[in-house]
């Protein structure tokens, strides 16, 4: 059965059709690869199924349940989380603190309890701070937990871009150019990231990505889009050697 | 794992420095009192200046934690300075004990303020923008010409409101006009004293320090940091920006009551509650650094106590505060001197000595 189940969606903006039957079935634990070139309408496909934009038409099934018209915080409490593709982070708070809004939903007490500094909040701080520095230390990056996220190298940003989504535990992991700007050692570590994630947390992911080298090593199945259409789905060595893919990518 | 845990940041050494100096402060004020060194004029500044305080807090409270530019916060200020004082007048003969009655009247205000906080931010934070700038400078506006056309009566019937004049409330023979537009309200109990208006200082600093530390302060921040993000990972931005809104307005109402009740009677005039004291409000903020609540304290006092003592120097006055306006703002703002002060900060210096015992 399939974890998310994508029907026809579609979204124009303008008379420009953005995105166009995008169709696409991800099992659980699958790690899915979602291609294209430039302008394709890939990162659109992210902003319809997290709610920044409303489709057209479509309808976006998370685990059966229609998450298709819901905002976007509501999305993410169903069980969606994603990263962005120019890093989206919490500068000025610490890097520790950035896990911390992501355990926000997970995690209780009210204002006056925070304000009062009553036991409940001193004992789920407690439980937060520890929750945090696990999934830290899982991206390494307990090191850094007390530097405002702003002043993390570019690799460690986007580390602990995906750590802060983790935090939220969601069912499926939403990659968006997870890879992009990495020199090629930190794209190999990424992968290597990528994959753990996916084995320890028993995550699902779905990637967009330009770099063919992570795509093909780490994605099971792909889909490639072009000018906002489907070009072809399937596995991803078929997909990859296929005439029209090649084309889309390298011209005629 | 657990000694990790142990070197958790210290914003509590930050949090208590802040306090440390509030209290400090106010021990020395009353030490220099007692032994008679602090003039009339002086004496009359001190409510006025933890007013301007909690002002500065609150206002930080919006500005630099929530991210969003309020223009109109003296109409906060002035919601609570009449609510407040309007309770403290209608009961001035029903609850006698002056400390539940004022400590009433605060709450008073601040619920005022709190809740027109609320309903101006209702449908205004819900945009992305600048939209909440325009809206609070229209506001801090009408609310100061509201209430200098506002007439409000009490008399055995109840109360009655009118815009036009106090003649046409109707009142009985034994009514009081309480509120006398232009006039205000005239023979506030002055229960306010500078003991008083440190413990507000202290309580603002309490409620706001603490807001910042926790998880809904941390859902605020990150507000201010990158929405969309925010969004992404189930944060309800409305309400958030809502609350921290609403909390600095109820605050601002604080100061309202703590300013009211300093005098014997509060009307609203552009010079206590218009544009200019927004304004000053922010230049209290922008210049104690933003987000930074213990620099707002201290921009608030020095900027607020400057013109005062350096009246003796007439026409230089307005010169030489210029001049500290310049030298505050490279001082919180110029990237060399913020480098400066990263190197010799008090905290790193305290944490060395400790390290050495």
């Amino acid at each position: 059965m399939a974890l998310l189940s994508v029907n026809n969606l579609s979204i124009s903006f303008g008379g420009l059709r953005a995105v166009d039957d995008f169709n696409i079935q991800i099992k659980k634990g699958q790690l899915y690869g979602l291609i294209g070139p430039n302008g394709a309408g890939k990162t659109t496909v992210f902003n319809l199924l997290t709610g920044v934009y409303r489709p057209d038409e479509g309808i976006v099934l998370l685990d059966d349940k229609n998450i298709t018209n819901l905002k976007t915080m509501d999305i993410n409490k169903c069980g969606v989380g994603r990263t962005f593709q120019n890093i989206r982070l919490f500068k000025k708070l610490s890097v520790l603190d950035n896990v911390k809004v992501g355990l926000h939903n997970r995690f209780h007490y009210n204002t006056f309890e925070g304000i009062l500094r009553l036991p409940k909040y001193r004992r789920l701080e407690k439980m937060m701070n520890e929750e945090a520095y696990r999934l830290l230390e899982v991206f390494d990056l307990d090191g850094e937990a007390k530097l405002s996220a702003g002043n993390l190298p570019y690799g460690k940003q986007r580390k602990l871009e995906i750590a802060r989504t983790l935090a939220t535990n969601p069912k499926l992991l939403l990659l968006d150019e997870p890879a992009a700007g990495m020199n090629p050692n930190e794209t190999k570590e990424l992968m290597e990231t990528i994959r753990f994630v996916r084995d320890n947390f028993a995550m699902t992911i779905l990637l967009i990505e330009h770099d063919m080298k992570l795509v093909s090593g780490i994605c099971e199945e792909l889909t490639v889009l072009n000018f906002g259409k489907i070009l072809i789905s399937g596995e991803t060595n078929a997909v990859l050697n296929d005439s029209r893919v090649i084309t889309a990518y390298l011209g005629e | 794992m657990k000694d990790k845990l142990k070197k958790m940041p210290k914003t509590w050494l930050d949090n208590l420095i802040t306090y440390g100096m509030v209290i400090i402060v106010f021990l020395l004020v009353q030490m220099f009192i007692s032994r008679g060194l602090v003039s009339n004029l002086l004496q009359g500044l001190l409510v006025p200046l933890c007013v301007y305080v909690i002002l500065a807090i609150s206002l930080n409270l919006t500005v630099g934690i929530l991210g969003e530019l309020s223009l109109g916060h003296a109409g906060f200020m002035c919601i609570g300075a009449f609510s407040g004082a309007f309770f403290s007048k209608v009961m001035a003969d029903i609850i006698t004990v002056t400390a539940v009655r004022f400590t009433l009247a605060i709450l008073v205000g601040a619920l005022f303020a709190g809740v027109f906080g609320f309903l101006i931010g209702m449908p205004v934070l819900r945009f992305r923008g600048d939209y909440l700038a325009i809206v609070t400078l229209a506001f801090g506006e009408i609310i100061k010409n509201v209430v200098n056309a506002l007439f409000v009566g009490v008399d055995s019937r109840g109360f009655h409101f009118s815009l036009k004049d106090s003649m046409s409330l109707g009142l009985e023979a034994d009514g009081d006009v309480i509120i006398k537009g232009a006039l205000g309200i005239i023979g506030t109990p002055r229960n306010s004293n500078f003991t008083v208006g440190i413990v507000l200082v202290l309580i603002t600093l309490f409620i706001v320090l603490n807001l910042i530390n926790s998880r809904d302060g941390r859902a605020i921040m990150s507000i201010r940091d990158n929405l969309i993000a925010s969004e992404s990972i189930g944060i309800n931005v409305t309400k958030y920006k809502l609350m921290a809104f609403s909390i600095s307005a109820a605050l601002a109402g604080v100061a309202g009551v703590l300013y009211s009740h300093n005098l014997n009677s509060v009307a609203a005039t552009p010079k206590n509650f218009g544009y200019n004291m927004s304004i000053m409000i922010l230049v209290f903020v922008v210049l104690g650094g933003i987000g930074n609540i213990r620099g707002s304290i201290i921009a608030a006092v020095v900027l607020t106590l400057l013109p005062e003592m350096l009246r003796g120097l007439n026409n230089y006055r307005m010169l030489i505060y210029a001049v500290v306006l310049i030298a505050m703002m490279l001082f919180n703002w110029s990237p060399q001197i913020l480098a400066w002060r990263e190197q010799h900060s008090i905290k790193d210096f305290l944490r060395k000595r400790r390290k050495v015992q």
